[in-house]
């Protein structure tokens, strides 16, 4: 929002708006707030998103999740691959706005890098994970026995305040990798990539409801993304005792997988692997009877 | 043994033509219909089998184990357990209280500390081989406990909750000495002191579930057995102070609610496994909030039980009889919502009828029993409840003729068809010989309605098409999926639950990761 000099052409400036179902609606709350960095200066009207919001983007995400949970795991992999090809065709919005939000320059090259090579990781995971964490279990009884990971569902998302799009894509990319859906909410403070990503993700073949992503503050929406019924998973990435212990109680309401993600470094090769993915997978085992045949031998 | 006189072989009588419904209408011959009525009133009784009491020992009074020694409770208080089947004592077991709870976490850190995180995993592993071989030596006397204990039929006791937890010792005590290949990439450590409470279904077996993989990984145990159903678990306590495990490293506490809330909220408990209903589940997860406890949770379940026009009918009407039945119902993944497709329900509908006809209740220790005794007066009532909230809902009841005992609880098994989705015997747990019997038409409705849950523990499907299997086995949202069979269970093959039925599994190679941290 800067003021340019007559002589200049007016730059357009960007509406930043929330991400549900595809979609680019404003808040429905009508309400914005104003992120602003260290000088002082003021980032944009962000969307400050309220419950209903949330919910609206729970009833997307549980709608997408059939078809993007069934999707053949080597066509999710195809479109996170695609994601990072955006991601890399557009770095250089994405360094202009984490410079806006105070990194230096070199810092801001390395953090969008770094996300795009995470995608690229994450893509490779989509249909490889399974063959780790599968088992065929050798019952004792005369039956074919196997255990496979399958996404836990919809998985509510509060996303690291501080590496504001490295840490975004490296808890949401691990969700929707496993055939989740999400919502996320984005750092409050540096939401500009957040909304960014979401168009990223828009170019991206990525169904619409698989990952939606809302502005706003913790403090108000944390309570509500751990209440919501239809909400299978929690990830919650800071480091505040008063918000776990929160987050703890009130998944009991139906159960809700909880991770705290709130001692990683997103830089370091800890930042990524494939127990993150499992982190949002449920175990299936399945039982069918073997014919038997007395007499019959082994079959060689 | 024969206190009656051998009756001489007839053959049974099987066949007897299908009576149609209106017997009026005489020139229509019920020939048409070639399927058979199996005939139960035939002069051929079974005599009673009886297992004999004598082959077990429970004493007169149990103190709580700790520390690898029996002790006198604090709280000086005992509560008597009671056999179901004629509601006699069987003996007095102690009440532990928060200060015996905290002698026990105390234990187990120091077994931790000192002894049991320094052992080379091979000698680990040899400890738990060896409870695993002392159970099936004394399997006999643990299964006749279990049965008097629980109420179970001794068939099952002896053919299954014994001889499956002797095999989930073996099977966790081979991963002690084996952890590195577990988990690609990674070291493990254990957690620490192991706080687990388990219900009263399978007593002893959820022991075995909860101490093997434990110990294996290298963790330290205070369990808490249900307070109806204590003996086999001071059983194995003797079992393990028999096979010279360090004092501490197993610490068994009796006791009701009040005893498991001390472990559970006891600060020097590193992890919580439980096994109950969801509703203590839920409380737990509140309770180790704010803490760095982990937690896994086995919780409730109403397993959908689907069967399609093309399932072999006989086998289905089988594994739904066993599905629902097995151990009176008393099992969380129990297949209590029945859904039949519409073209078959009536033939399905009235060979389980047929079946649930031919079902012998009574004395558990009898080794003819199928239906044993309900476990306790309370869970008596409770499934009395739901029979009548089953009625006033609207749903027709059936159940067996049979004659219960005089003494003890009983409950026949019981159907309900013309079930509704949203009737409550369709949506909550029961927990008994009750079975709800629902139709469907397509696919997409019965995993719309086998779905709609709160819980996902287990399910069922029974059709002989290979590619309808595997569709229906994926899209069913349960953790245990059973295709033409049902109710089977392996210490190889994990189990747990989606959803509202908890979350963490037990058994096989999954089971492990409960009981380590990721490093």
């Amino acid at each position: 929002m800067e003021k340019t000099k007559a002589s200049d052409r007016l730059e357009v400036l960007k509406t930043y708006k929330i991400y549900i179902g595809g979609q680019f609606p404003r808040t429905e709350s009508g309400r914005y707030y104003i992120p602003t960095n260290a000088a002082g200066k003021k980032l944009a009207n962000v969307c400050l998103s309220s419950r209903k919001d949330f919910r609206d983007a729970v009833v997307s995400a549980r709608g997408a999740f059939g078809g993007w949970s069934s999707r053949a795991a080597f066509n999710r992999s195809q479109i996170l691959y695609r994601m990072a090809e955006m991601l890399e065709g557009r770095k250089a919005q994405f360094v202009d706005e984490l410079v806006q939000q105070d990194a230096s320059k070199i810092k801001a090259e390395k953090e969008v890098n770094l996300a795009i090579d995470r995608l690229i990781y994450y893509a490779g995971w989509c249909d490889k994970f399974q063959q780790l964490f599968s088992a065929v279990n050798p019952v004792a009884s005369s039956h074919f026995n196997f255990s496979v990971p399958e996404p836990t569902g919809v998985v509510a998302i509060i996303a690291p305040q501080g590496d504001s799009l490295l840490g975004l894509v490296s808890v949401i990319a691990p969700v929707i990798a496993g055939g989740n859906t999400c919502v996320v909410l984005a750092s409050e403070t540096k939401p500009l990539c957040a909304v960014t990503f979401a168009e990223v993700l828009n170019s991206s073949d990525l169904p619409g409801g698989v990952v939606n992503i809302l502005t706003g503050r913790p403090a108000e929406l944390a309570s509500w993304f751990v209440d919501h019924m239809d909400v299978n998973a929690t990830l919650y990435c800071e480091n505040n005792s008063d918000t776990q212990k929160m987050i703890r109680e009130k998944s009991a309401t139906n159960l809700k997988r909880v991770s705290f993600y709130d001692k990683i470094n997103w830089y370091g090769e800890e930042g990524q692997s494939p127990y993150f993915i499992m982190d949002t997978q449920e175990i299936k085992t399945t039982w069918h009877p073997v014919e038997n045949i007395a007499g019959a031998g082994g079959g060689y | 043994m024969f206190d009656q006189p051998l009756k001489p072989f007839e053959p049974i009588k099987l066949i007897e033509p299908i009576k149609m419904a209106k017997a009026t209408v005489k020139k229509k011959p019920a020939a048409k219909s070639n399927t058979i009525k199996l005939k139960f009133d035939t002069s051929w009784t079974y005599a009673p089998a009886p297992e004999s009491k004598s082959a077990a020992t429970i004493n007169k009074q149990y103190d709580l184990f700790i520390n690898g020694v029996w002790q006198k409770p604090i709280s000086k208080k005992y509560f008597d357990t009671i056999n179901p089947a004629n509601e006699e004592k069987l003996s007095e077991v102690a009440d532990a209280n928060a200060a015996d709870a905290d002698k026990a976490v105390k234990a187990a850190r120091s077994a931790y500390d000192k002894v049991w995180k320094k052992m080379p995993a091979k000698e680990r592993a040899k400890y738990i081989f060896r409870i695993a071989r002392m159970v099936q030596e004394k399997a006999r006397e643990l299964a006749i406990i279990e049965t008097l204990d629980g109420g179970k039929p001794i068939r099952e006791s002896r053919d299954f909750d014994v001889p499956t937890a002797a095999n989930h010792f073996f099977y966790y005590a081979g991963w002690a000495d084996k952890l590195e290949y577990a988990f690609p990439n990674r070291r493990t450590e254990p957690l620490g002191v192991a706080g687990q409470i388990i219900p009263w279904n399978f007593p002893l077996l959820m022991a075995a579930w909860k101490i093997a993989p434990a110990l294996a990984t290298g963790n330290t145990v205070v369990l808490k057995p249900a307070e109806t159903t204590p003996l086999t678990a001071l059983k194995l306590a003797e079992i393990i102070q028999e096979a010279d495990l360090p004092p501490g490293v197993v610490n068994i506490l009796t006791g009701a609610g009040s005893t498991g809330a001390a472990i559970v909220n006891h600060p020097g408990v590193n992890k919580i496994a439980f096994t109950g209903s969801t509703e203590v589940g839920k409380i737990i997860q509140r309770a180790i909030a704010g803490t760095n406890k982990k937690v896994t949770l086995e919780l409730g379940g109403k397993a959908a039980n689907i069967i399609f026009e093309d399932a072999p009918v006989d086998q289905a009407v089988e594994g739904v009889i066993n599905g629902i039945f097995f151990n009176q119902g008393h099992v969380c993944c129990a297949g209590s919502r029945l859904y039949v497709q519409e073209s078959v329900a009536k033939e399905v509908i009235r060979k389980l009828k047929d079946r649930l006809e031919s079902l012998i209740v009574g004395d558990p220790l009898d080794k003819n029993t199928d239906i044993g005794a309900i476990n306790s007066k309370a869970q008596l009532e409770t499934i009395k409840k739901y029979i009548s909230i089953g009625k006033k809902e609207g749903a027709e009841m059936y159940e067996s003729s049979c004659l219960l005992p005089g003494k003890g609880f009983f409950c026949r098994p019981t159907l309900f068809t013309n079930v509704a989705q949203s009737n409550r015997i369709a949506q909550e747990e029961i927990f008994g010989p009750v079975l709800s019997v629902l139709t469907f038409r397509t696919d997409d409705e019965v995993i719309e309605k086998a779905n709609n849950s709160p819980y996902g523990l287990s399910a069922g499907v029974w059709t002989d098409k290979g590619s309808k299997i595997f569709n229906m086995t994926k899209r069913m949202r349960a953790g245990v999926v059973w295709a033409n069979t049902f109710n089977k269970f392996d210490p190889a093959s994990p189990f747990g639950g989606y959803k509202e039925s908890g979350f963490g599994r037990e058994g096989g190679l999954h089971g492990l990761s409960a009981y380590v941290n990721i490093v």
